[in-house]
């Protein structure tokens, strides 16, 4: 293999899995080594500047983080990232001296459709550099689906206020019950920019024999959910079912077990293994008394006079073709009609274009799709840009506000009259942490330790009162027990070859048995030749230039515990432990000169 | 001065003006923490390979290495724990003894739960001779240095092997006095450099011309750079029965590998001869063993483990003990360090077969067998008689 190149930016990056796995690339190990030090303020505005939306995503992240988690492949469950997130949130002081002040304006007018996370990630990157921001919602708050679709025992109001006034108070003009229903007019008002964060606001229809009959009682999940949102809708029968298998059918049960529901069962199609929603929302719904029932398709609404009275399901199995691919076939075994007050359809979500007129200019693909560089976020019409679930389909939160640090970064380039398909390169800080003979100025204390559990609200208390936060987040002590867990990932191992004497100190101390000195070779074979197995071939192998006696150094990245203890017991200081910081670029960052690498 | 008398002169305690009611750091450990290193972290790789007794390598270390960052002994420690993870040794039948020294602290770095037992400098061999007459069941493991067994323990350490030892003696061999900061040991060559720039002007002790020469079954040198050779060596002298000696040499990061020294990293490694390589063969799951023919001997020792000792100097025959020593002899003039199994006698015996003793380890003995009573004993006197 050749040697690595560490100064590519993304080589460390993916070391720290968490960051690397976030869209927004939150550096996350940052933000848990200050929170640990009791530093939550500047545990938030870390957070802020890369994700916007702390405290909410700090409830209602969909976590692509913890997957990644290398805490997960060297011990069971991942660090909690994400209820740490909260705690920044929740403890930090006033923040409002630390934002952005509302600059002076530049002129240029950028419109928004759509007051959600892409529309507010993009309006927050661009105010401050003196944009005049309008942002156009048809709902009379900001914060679009999370205010409207998310229940407010898993988000209340307070955290939606804060977040989104943190925005709106960057001199941000929210004209809020304002649906946009003409791009054409939109255009006529001359913006300077339009960007749609209009997200997919159609829940999906399930058009089987039944559903127009008993369509009193049958309801999409999503429009549900805003109406109970709004409190246009305060109760639902005793018996419900909901069809579903991701988050929103999550959302579904739990509002519905909490307005009269109390016999509430989700049925889904797939297996519960390989259901779209996240498994602890799962695990929170089947704690409120909500069965989960498996490979069951629902082929009629069962009524009688126009009144729902159940579901029929086929029962189906699994199978998997030659190539893999799954496929539900029918069990054999007999129909099974399961009786029911309502029906909640959680089915999936649609995106809907009814208001872009064909000739703005916006080109649509054969899904109806606007054609949108997945770059740029650019739309055929080179003034309008798409972000969030409005882009690219539904999605999560984060994604929303990673696409809209992308949006926003074009518009302001186009704006400044630069090309904006030249992406400037992340800023990378690395930097050694020894601070003596044996002091890090990290703590690499590694230690075996459980993941730590959230406290929940009594469930007979939560049940009763629909706003009643769920989740009650971490306590000081329970947060600096779990922040402790984190490894440290961003402090990078750093091989400097032209040091090392090859005396194998490294390869005796390190714990994990990720360092091998051996012949080089493809990099197939190096992984055959490793001291320890290597199981994920995902994970990068950090291979030196050749060394005295011919051999190179190897380290399998997979699952260092970045303890330290190669550089500490290297003699030469060949092994360095070096802080690994990267800072996305986003509007307004400054040499944008090269361009970017695959970060 | 007047004496003091008592409640004019009591102290009182506390009310200091800084107000703080404990000297120091508040909370913190003082004392026992200036020595403190980082911890090895008890996590392992998820999926590192078990041995037969259901071990990982890891479960054969000891404590964590005070020894300098980088000692070639932490190398040594390192292959000593894979030997015997690879043979499968159940910690508790190990007694590891050694000496004073770097080299003898090292006990405390591996096999965490075997016997130890930290000897007086240079007696390391008298008192593991005598843990083996006691108990012939453990396996001994007897390190050293070369100060510790060529000059304070040299004559304890002709002994041990002149009598058959069943042990493997392993030398951590420096050739400098690393505690007290880098004087020439006895293995010191002579026209090397020390680090302030003395050159050596007496003549080294080869401990392993030695040790052939005093009747030692299995004879080896090894480097601790050089895992592949040493590990199945320390492997192939513990399955041996008799007197191993392995004589490894171990650069001395702080006060001996620079130039001029001839036991340094660079030195040892541009001037390494190596006879042969091997692998060890134990029971069950024999290695194929597909190397060119003619290259590659096998061995098979007394207790049915066979050594695969693959050639690199066709000519040399690890049976000869003479040839072995004059082989040596001959590189060691033109400067070369040779290592490899330069000897073994598959067939040797040890001292409790010299001496007759009896199979059962003397802490089995029950009373009767040990005293047997007054009849045995008239049969006896009759005898001389």
């Amino acid at each position: 293999m050749k040697p690595t190149d560490i100064a590519a930016p993304d080589y460390f990056h993916k070391v720290v899995d968490c960051q690397w796995a976030c869209p927004a690339h939150t550096p996350v190990p940052e933000y848990i080594r200050l929170i640990a030090q009791g530093r939550y303020s500047d545990a938030y505005m870390i957070n802020w500047k890369s994700n916007v939306f702390p405290g909410i995503l700090g409830r209602t992240c969909d976590r692509p983080c913890e997957p990644a988690c290398r805490r997960g492949r060297v011990e069971e469950t991942p660090v909690a990232i994400c209820r740490l997130k909260r705690v920044a949130a929740d403890f930090k002081d006033d923040i409002k001296q630390r934002l952005p002040r509302p600059a002076a304006k530049n002129g240029k007018r950028v419109a928004f459709v759509g007051g959600g996370p892409a529309s507010l990630t993009v309006a927050r990157d661009l105010a401050p550099l003196g944009y005049h921001c309008t942002v156009f919602d048809g709902d009379p708050e900001a914060g679009g689906m999370m205010r409207t679709q998310i229940p407010k025992f898993r988000l209340p109001n307070s955290v939606i206020d804060e977040e989104t006034g943190y925005i709106l108070g960057l001199g941000v003009e929210f004209k809020g019950g304002h649906r946009i229903e003409s791009m054409k007019a939109l255009l006529g008002e001359k913006y300077d920019a339009i960007f749609v964060g209009s997200g997919a606001p159609r829940g999906r229809e399930l058009d089987i024999p039944g559903r127009k009959e008993a369509a009193a009682n049958i309801h999409i999940g999503i429009d549900w959910l805003s109406s109970v949102s709004f409190g246009h809708i305060d109760k639902i029968g005793k018996r419900v079912i909901v069809l579903g298998g991701g988050n929103t059918a999550m959302d579904c049960c739990r509002t519905a077990r909490r307005l009269g529901g109390e016999s509430v069962k989700v049925v889904v199609r797939s297996g519960f293994e390989e259901m779209k929603a996240s498994p602890w929302e799962k695990e929170d719904a089947l704690h409120e008394d909500i069965p989960i029932l498996n490979y069951m398709v629902p082929v009629a609404f069962k009524h009688v006079a126009g009144k729902l009275i159940g579901v029929t399901f086929q029962k189906v199995k699994a199978e998997y073709d030659a190539k893999g691919r799954r496929n539900l076939v029918p069990s054999g075994e007999p129909d099974e009609t399961i009786a029911c007050d309502d029906v909640l359809v959680a089915v999936g979500q649609e995106n809907a274009f009814p208001w872009i007129e064909q000739d703005c200019g916006i080109e649509f693909d054969k899904w109806h799709m606007p054609k949108v560089d997945p770059k740029t976020f650019v739309s055929t019409n080179p003034k309008v840009f798409f972000g969030g679930d409005a882009a690219f389909g539904p999605k999560n939160i984060i994604w929303a506000v990673a696409q809209g640090h992308d949006a926003a970064l074009s518009i302001h380039k186009m704006l400044s009259g630069e090309d904006i398909t030249e992406r400037p390169l992340p800023d990378v800080q690395v930097s050694s942490q020894k601070m003596g003979i044996h002091e890090w100025s990290y703590d690499n204390d590694i230690s075996i330790d459980k993941r730590y559990k959230v406290p929940h609200r009594d469930k007979v208390v939560a049940l009763k009162d629909i706003r009643a936060e769920v989740e009650l987040g971490y306590d000081v002590k329970l947060a600096l027990g779990e922040a402790e867990r984190c490894l440290n990932c961003d402090v990078q191992t750093v091989f400097s070859t032209s040091l090392c004497i090859e005396c194998d100190a490294c390869v005796d101390i390190c714990p994990m048995d990720c360092i091998t000195f051996t012949g080089n070779g493809e990099e197939s074979d190096l992984r055959q030749r490793l001291k320890a197995p290597s199981p994920h071939p995902d994970q990068d192998l950090y291979v030196s230039s050749d060394l005295k006696t011919g051999r190179v150094m190897v380290k399998d990245e997979d699952v260092c515990l970045h303890c330290g203890l190669c550089a500490e017991r290297c003699p030469t200081g060949a092994w360095d432990m070096q802080k690994y910081f990267i800072e996305m670029t986003h509007a307004g960052s400054t040499c944008p000169t090269r361009s970017r690498s695959a970060a | 001065m007047p004496a003091l008398v008592a409640g004019i002169h009591a102290f009182l305690p506390g009310h200091d003006v800084d107000g703080r009611d404990k000297p120091g750091h508040d909370g913190l450990g003082i004392a026992g923490d200036l020595m403190t290193y980082i911890a090895k972290p008890k996590f392992h790789h998820p999926s590192l390979k078990k041995n037969e007794l259901g071990y990982t390598h890891r479960d054969y270390e000891g404590k964590i290495s005070t020894l300098c960052a980088g000692c070639g002994h932490d190398s040594i420690t390192a292959s000593i724990i894979e030997a015997c993870y690879e043979l499968s040794i159940e910690p508790h039948r190990v007694a590891k003894i050694s000496g004073i020294g770097c080299s003898s602290k090292t006990p405390d770095y591996f096999l965490g739960n075997s016997h130890g037992f930290n000897s007086v400098h240079g007696r390391m061999p008298s008192v593991l001779t005598g843990a083996n007459l006691a108990n012939r069941d453990l396996i001994y493991l007897g390190v050293s240095g070369d100060g510790d067994s060529a000059s304070i323990g040299f004559g304890q350490f002709a002994h041990s092997i002149r009598r058959g030892v069943n042990m493997t003696y392993i030398v951590e061999n420096n050739g400098v006095y690393g505690l007290t900061k880098g004087q020439f040991s006895a293995t010191a060559d002579r026209g090397s450099k020390s680090k302030k720039g003395v050159t050596n002007t007496d003549n080294a002790i080869d401990l392993v011309a030695i040790a052939l020469q005093l009747g030692a079954t299995f004879v080896a040198r090894s480097f601790s750079g050089d895992k592949t050779q040493l590990v199945p060596l320390i492997a192939a002298a513990i399955r041996h029965k008799g007197a191993s000696f392995i004589d490894v040499i171990s650069p001395c990061i702080a006060f001996n590998n620079h130039a001029g020294s001839t036991k340094s990293f660079d030195y040892v490694r541009e001037h390494n001869d190596a006879v042969n390589r091997l692998d060890v063969l134990v029971g069950r799951d024999p290695i194929a063993v597909d190397y060119a023919p003619g290259t590659v001997q096998m061995v098979e020792q007394h207790d049915g483990s066979k050594i695969a000792l693959r050639k690199i100097d066709a000519d040399y025959d690890p049976h000869d003990r003479l040839g072995a020593q004059t082989f040596l002899a001959r590189h060691a003039a033109k400067g070369q360090i040779v290592t490899g199994l330069l000897y073994v006698d598959p067939d040797a015996e040890d001292l409790h077969e010299h001496l007759n003793t009896v199979e059962t380890p003397l802490n089995t003995l029950e009373a009767d067998t040990l005293c047997p009573g007054s009849a045995v004993l008239d049969k006896i006197n009759a005898s001389l008689r």
